[in-house]
């Protein structure tokens, strides 16, 4: 069930209840309304009946993104994704005695940037912890995380939510970032339960990791889902991480809760095992519709973790999850304080080699989305949703502008053909913009003929379906070919006009 | 103040320690007691020491790869291996129960 917006979702999950006995609950006061969403999403009123209360569900996101580096976060040895197992493994990274954790410079540097562009507060000093629990993928038995002091707070991060399910109207929201900390990623671990046995490849134990957490602002799958789009985006802006879902560099694990507003919050569970943006929205707003419907049947939320199956499309509880854990967190013994700088507070006589200069990397980081679909709008003239759209696909935006750059036509035409028609054509194969067989300069010059009426606007749509073949013609050959010129002597038309006439008047 | 069984059980399941007898919970309690002393000092507006390190400089490494490609070696301390795998259990076998193990704990 697709959440168009949070409206819809939770109005057919309260008409759905059965009407409890006793009297109906009282309505509202005065000045206060019944919402769906909590008080940051889009305040939606409850139904008219008034005989079940309304449910706030609340949605908090914890994402853990990959950082992009060359080596892992306290050793030495190569991060990369598909290698022959074990083999990017350093003895500190399969925990044999007497190894210790060294700092990976690039990794604090990338754990900065995501912060300022997060707008958070950098810890000029911060901590590391050790974590305990015991897992076969953790060989030393405990990960090195940032849960005291981690390297950047309090931040926030806007994204955008189509009102509709049109893209016409957009709007914005904000979700609270509470901490960004650097963490070890661990193993993986290979089930083979033919042989009740677990394999374990450590080439992933020791990958930095940053931990965003999100404050719960969020109330359904897709406010979720956009938020970690945007996120996405910016780290592949910043280059921090590569945070392709699908290759594990980016993951997101989902608190889920609800409650009737003007109440405590209820109790939350943890989803994990969400794969895809789009599962992310499916994951969460099952859950919440499991939570509404468990709770209206007279029954309880376990605080508890559950994981989510793609292929049923829900939540299931997770084995291996013996209650509650207790990590006994303490001070990591073998690390320093992390201490970074500013421009104020640089040290004189350091190794500028061993100084991180948060002022530096601020003057450094690239355009944000938000700041470059802005640029375009301003640009271009062209919409909001047209730049979320450019942005949305990775290489569209460069796209329109090398065809913006070639043609005669004004930027607030182009952007359809390269909005409707190519991306459409690039869906339709299933093509990124890197594969398209029409490059921005064979559309430029199409364009160019449609912009100088030498041909129709269906003669250009018919030579587009034509240089989608990629046979290497031009738009012009093919024109030429297909007899598509449109005619602009007076004469030649006149003398078709009246032969057409003709012909009526003798049948 | 003695350590209840609780607690003593629930060391047991966290860190997999066993106490096995008395005298490993008595030392255990030895051991607090000797920590409590701490109470004794009046650290009112003192910021809490986490590290003796804490005015030492975190080095920062360069982000070079200079590790790795050792699988054999690492694989020569595994007592099970499948195709330079390592082998674990299907999951984590929890500590049973207080009741259902055999522990001295029970009788205390």
């Amino acid at each position: 069930m697709a959440a168009r917006g949070c409206a819809g979702a939770w109005r057919r999950g309260w008409q759905r209840g059965r009407a409890l006995p006793g009297p109906a609950p009282a309505p509202f006061p005065r000045g206060q309304r019944a919402v769906a969403c909590n008080a940051r999403g889009g305040a939606v009123p409850a139904g008219e009946s008034g005989d079940l209360a309304p449910w706030v569900p609340v949605v908090g996101l914890e994402i853990h993104a990959q950082i992009s580096s060359n080596s892992k976060l306290f050793s030495g040895s190569q991060v990369q994704f598909a290698a022959p197992p074990n083999s990017l493994v350093s003895f500190f990274d399969a925990s044999l005695p007497g190894t210790l954790p060294v700092l990976n410079r690039r990794c604090v540097e990338a754990a900065v940037m995501t912060g300022l562009a997060l707008n958070c507060s950098i810890n000029k000093k911060s901590l590391f912890d050790r974590k305990h629990y015991f897992y076969a993928d953790l060989p030393a038995g405990y990960q090195i995380t940032q849960q005291r002091v981690p390297i950047a707070v309090n931040g926030s991060l806007s994204y955008s939510l189509c009102i509709d399910n049109k893209m016409s109207q957009m709007v914005t929201k904000t979700v609270r970032i509470k901490q960004i900390q650097l963490e070890q990623d661990s193993g993986k671990s290979l089930h083979d339960d033919t042989r009740s046995q677990t394999l374990v490849d450590l080439n992933r134990a020791g990958v930095g990791l940053m931990e965003v957490v999100m404050e719960p602002d969020m109330c359904c799958g897709e406010e979720a889902a956009a938020a970690v789009r945007e996120l996405q985006l910016i780290l592949q802006t910043l280059g921090s991480s590569q945070a392709v879902m699908a290759e594990g560099q980016l993951r997101v694990d989902a608190n889920v809760s609800v409650h009737h507003p003007g109440e405590p919050y209820g109790v939350r569970t943890e989803v994990k095992n969400i794969n895809s943006i789009r599962f992310l929205a499916k994951a969460v707003d099952y859950e919440i519709q499991r939570q509404i419907e468990e709770l209206e049947n007279g029954g309880t939320i376990l605080n508890e973790t559950r994981a989510f199956d793609s292929k049923l499309g829900c939540t299931v509880p997770m084995r291996d999850k013996e209650g509650k854990q207790d990590y006994r967190f303490m001070p990591e013994p073998n690390l320093p304080p992390l201490i970074l700088y500013d421009a104020k507070s640089l040290p004189a006589n350091m190794n500028h080699q061993q100084v991180i200069n948060i002022d530096w990397i601020h003057e450094r980081l690239p355009d944000l989305p938000s700041v470059k679909r802005e640029k375009l709008v301003e640009q271009y003239g062209i919409l909001p949703e047209h730049s979320f759209a450019l942005l949305n696909e990775d290489g569209l935006a460069e796209f329109y502008e090398n065809v913006v750059k070639q043609t005669q036509m004004k930027p607030k035409r182009v952007i359809g053909w390269v909005l409707n028609d190519l991306l459409s054509y690039l869906k339709q194969h299933s093509l990124t913009v890197k594969e398209s067989p029409v490059s921005s300069f064979l559309l430029a010059d199409l364009l160019n003929l449609l912009e100088k009426k030498e041909i129709s606007s269906t003669a250009a749509k018919q030579v587009l379906a034509e240089l989608w073949k990629g046979e290497g013609k031009t738009p012009l050959e093919i024109v030429k070919e297909q007899k598509l010129q449109l005619l602009q002597d007076q004469e030649e038309l006149e003398q078709i006009c009246q032969a057409v006439i003709d012909r009526q008047e003798n049948e | 103040q003695k350590v209840s069984v609780e607690v003593l059980d629930h060391l047991e399941h966290l860190a997999l320690v066993d106490f096995r007898d008395t005298e490993g919970v008595e030392r255990l309690q030895a051991a607090i007691q000797f920590a409590d002393q701490l109470h004794e000092v009046n650290t009112d507006g003192v910021e809490p020491m986490d590290s003796v390190l804490e005015d030492r400089c975190l080095y920062l490494r360069e982000d070079d790869v200079t590790e790795g490609n050792c699988t054999k070696e690492l694989l020569e301390n595994a007592r099970e291996k499948v195709e330079e795998y390592f082998v674990a259990p299907p999951g984590n076998i929890p500590l049973p129960k207080l009741e259902e193990r055999d522990t001295f704990l029970q009788g205390s």
